[in-house]
C-alpha cells in the first residue's frame, strides 16, 4: 500500500521536473522562434496580436536593412574586424602562453600574475581611458600633418584592441593547457635537434588543437557580440553589426519600422546560432575549463 | 652560452608582443582612470585642473549615484540568488533524477549565452512592449482589457524586469556549467548515500553542494563582476537609465558622466570606486564562502 502510494508520489514529482524544466526551455526558445517570424511579416502585421503567425514570406524587411539601414556594410564591417581580432590574437597569445606555461626566466612570474590580474579588468571600465589615448594620439598626428588621424574610426585598430583585451582570458585558458603535457616532449625533441622555435610549432601547437578551438569558439561569440568598444570607437558612420543594430533598435521607437529592425536582428544572430548548433558539444564542454564569463 | 642567448631570444620574441599590448590597451589605461579621478576636466579641453579627492567628496553627495549605488546592489543581489540557486537546483535535478532529453536542455539553456547584449535588449523589448508585447498579451487572457502593465516604464516594476532579462540571459550558462562539475561526482557516493535511507533533498545539501563547493565559490566572484558590467550593457540599449534614473546603474552612470556630461575626471572617479567596489566585494564573498576543499 506504501510502495504504491510512494511510486505515484514519485511520478507526480517527476511530471513536475519535466513540466518546470519544459517552461524553461519554452521562455528561451520562444522568443528567439518569435524574432525569426517576425522578421518576415509586413509592418502592418506588428499592430495586431503579437502571436499571430506571418501572412507569408515577407522579403522586403532583409533587402531595407541591407540597403537602407547599411546592414551590408556593418555586416562586413563585423566579419573583417572579428577575423583580423582572432588572427591577432592567436599569433601573440599562442607562443606567450605556450612560453609561460613552460619556460622560468627573468620576471617570469610577475608576468604570470600581471595576466592573472587582467582577467578582473574589464573592457567596460577602460574603455574610456582607450578611447582619450586615441583621441591624444589622433590630435597629436594631426599636428605632424596627417589631417585624417589614423586611432579613431578605424577597424584595424579596433581589431587590435578586441585582441589585446582578449589576452588574460585567452593566455589563462591556453597556459593551463600546456602546463599539463609531460616535459618529456620537448626533451625528446631537443635530443633530435629541433630548435625552440619548431618545437612549439610543429609539436606543442599541434597537441593544443582542442583547446586553440574553444579558445576560438570563445573569442568569436565575444567579439562578434560587443559593441561597448565599438560604439565608442567608431564615431562616425561605419559601425560593426552590433551598433548599428543598437541604432536601429533606438530609431524603431520614432519610425516604427519593425520588419527591418527584426530582419537585422536575425542578420546578426544568425551567424552565432549556425555556429552554435555545428559545435554546441565542443562549446558545453569547454566551459568547465574556466568558469569564467564575459 | 650560445645556447643560452638563443633561448633568451625565442622567450623575449614570444612573450614581448603580448606583454607590450596587455600594457598599452589595458594597463596603462586602469592605471590612467585613477590618475584622471584625481583631475578636474572637461575632456578635449585642455584645461586639466588637479583638485585631489575632491572628486570623490562630490561623489559622496551626489544624490544620484547614490540611487544608482541602490539600483546596481538590488540588481546584483537579486540576480546573483536567483541565478545561482535556481542553476544549482536544476543541474542537480537534470543531473541525478535521470531526465529523459538531459542533450536537449542542455543545448536551449545555453542558447542566450550566445546572444549579443543588443540582440537580448531587442527581444526584451519586444516582450515587455506594454500594448504589444509577448509578455502582456499573454497575461491579457487572465487579466483581461484592465490597464496594461508598463514592465519598462513603470518605476517600480522597471528594475524587476530587468532582473528577469539578466537571469534569464545566465541561468542556462552555469546550469551547463554547475552539470559540468556535478558530472565529475562518483555514482558510488550517491549509492551508499541511497543505502544509508538519505533522500534526494539531503543528498543535495550533504553530498553534491559540498563536493562542488569550490567550483559554486569560483562561478559567485566572477557571477557579481559579471553583473555589474553585464547590467550596465543592458541598461545602455533596453532603458538607458529611464525612466527618470531608475535603472540606472554603476557604469553607465559613468559612461554617461564621461560622455554625455564631458566630465571625465568625475566619470573615472565613478569607475574608481565602482572597480574597488566589485573587487571588494568579490574578496568578501571569496573570504565568506572559504571552506576546505573536500576531495571525493
Amino acid at each position: 500500500m506504501k510502495k504504491k502510494n510512494g511510486v505515484s508520489v514519485k511520478t507526480l514529482y517527476r511530471a513536475f521536473v519535466y513540466l518546470v524544466l519544459l517552461a524553461l526551455a519554452v521562455s528561451i526558445f520562444v522568443p528567439v522562434a518569435w524574432v525569426f517570424l517576425a522578421s518576415i511579416k509586413e509592418n502592418s502585421e506588428f499592430y495586431g496580436s503579437p502571436w499571430a503567425m506571418p501572412k507569408g514570406f515577407y522579403f522586403q524587411n532583409f533587402i531595407d536593412a541591407f540597403e537602407k539601414a547599411n546592414m551590408g556594410e556593418f555586416f562586413l564591417n563585423s566579419v573583417i574586424v572579428t577575423a583580423l581580432a582572432l588572427a591577432i590574437l592567436l599569433v601573440i597569445a599562442l607562443p606567450a602562453s605556450y612560453v609561460l606555461a613552460r619556460y622560468r626566466f627573468f620576471g617570469s612570474k610577475l608576468i604570470n600574475m600581471l595576466f592573472m590580474g587582467g582577467l578582473f579588468i574589464n573592457v567596460n571600465y577602460i574603455v574610456v581611458p582607450i578611447f582619450l589615448m586615441f583621441v591624444d594620439a589622433d590630435t597629436f598626428l594631426r599636428k605632424m600633418g596627417f589631417a585624417n588621424g589614423f586611432f579613431l574610426n578605424n577597424i584595424f585598430v579596433l581589431a587590435l584592441v578586441y585582441a589585446s583585451t582578449a589576452l588574460p582570458f585567452t593566455i589563462y585558458l591556453l597556459s593551463g593547457f600546456f602546463i599539463t603535457i609531460p616535459k618529456d616532449y620537448e626533451e625528446a625533441a631537443h635530443v633530435d635537434g629541433c630548435g625552440y622555435f619548431r618545437t612549439m610549432v610543429q609539436i606543442m601547437m599541434p597537441m593544443a588543437l582542442p583547446s586553440i578551438i574553444t579558445v576560438i569558439l570563445f573569442n568569436f561569440l565575444s567579439f562578434w557580440n560587443e559593441y561597448i568598444i565599438a560604439m565608442t570607437m567608431l564615431t562616425k558612420d561605419s559601425k560593426t553589426l552590433p551598433v548599428g543594430l543598437m541604432n536601429l533598435t533606438q530609431a524603431q521607437r520614432g519610425a516604427a519600422n519593425y520588419g527591418a529592425l527584426y530582419a537585422g536582428l536575425v542578420i546578426v544572430m544568425l551567424p552565432t546560432l549556425i555556429l552554435y548548433i555545428l559545435v554546441q558539444k565542443k562549446l558545453t564542454q569547454g566551459m568547465s575549463l574556466g568558469g569564467l564569463k564575459g | 652560452m650560445k645556447k643560452s642567448k638563443a633561448r633568451s631570444v625565442f622567450i623575449g620574441v614570444c612573450v614581448a608582443p603580448a606583454v607590450i599590448l596587455f600594457v598599452i590597451f589595458m594597463l596603462i589605461p586602469t592605471f590612467n582612470i585613477f590618475k584622471m579621478s584625481l583631475y578636474k576636466w572637461g575632456g578635449f579641453s585642455n584645461t586639466k585642473e588637479f583638485i585631489g579627492l575632491n572628486n570623490f567628496k562630490t561623489l559622496l553627495a551626489d544624490e544620484k549615484f547614490l540611487r544608482t549605488f541602490q539600483n546596481s546592489i538590488l540588481l546584483v543581489v537579486c540576480v546573483t540568488v536567483i541565478t545561482i540557486s535556481f542553476s544549482l537546483i536544476f543541474a542537480a535535478i537534470i543531473s541525478r533524477e535521470k531526465i529523459k532529453g538531459e542533450n536537449f536542455f542542455r543545448i536551449i539553456f545555453y542558447i542566450p549565452n550566445i546572444l549579443s547584449i543588443v540582440i537580448i535588449s531587442a527581444i526584451f523589448s519586444a516582450i515587455y512592449d506594454p500594448t504589444n508585447g509577448l509578455l502582456n498579451s499573454v497575461l491579457g487572457i487572465f487579466r483581461g482589457d484592465k490597464d496594461p502593465i508598463l514592465w519598462l516604464g513603470d518605476q517600480k516594476i522597471v528594475i524587476f524586469s530587468l532582473v528577469i532579462a539578466l537571469v534569464w540571459q545566465a541561468i542556462g550558462y552555469y546550469m551547463v556549467m554547475y552539470m559540468a562539475s556535478m558530472a565529475s561526482i562518483p555514482a558510488s557516493i550517491y549509492e551508499s548515500a541511497d543505502l544509508e535511507g538519505a533522500n534526494h533533498i539531503q543528498q543535495f545539501f550533504s553530498i553534491t553542494l559540498p563536493l562542488i563547493w569550490t567550483n559554486i565559490r569560483t562561478t559567485l566572484s566572477f557571477f557579481v563582476i559579471s553583473t555589474i558590467n553585464l547590467s550596465f550593457q543592458l541598461v545602455k540599449v533596453l532603458t538607458n537609465g529611464g525612466p527618470d534614473g531608475a535603472t540606472d546603474v554603476f557604469l553607465s552612470y559613468m559612461y554617461n558622466q564621461a560622455y554625455t556630461n564631458s566630465s571625465y575626471g568625475y566619470g573615472m572617479a565613478i569607475g574608481v570606486v565602482v572597480f574597488l567596489f566589485s573587487f571588494g566585494l568579490a574578496a568578501i564573498i571569496s573570504f565568506v564562502t572559504k571552506r576546505e576543499p573536500l576531495e571525493f
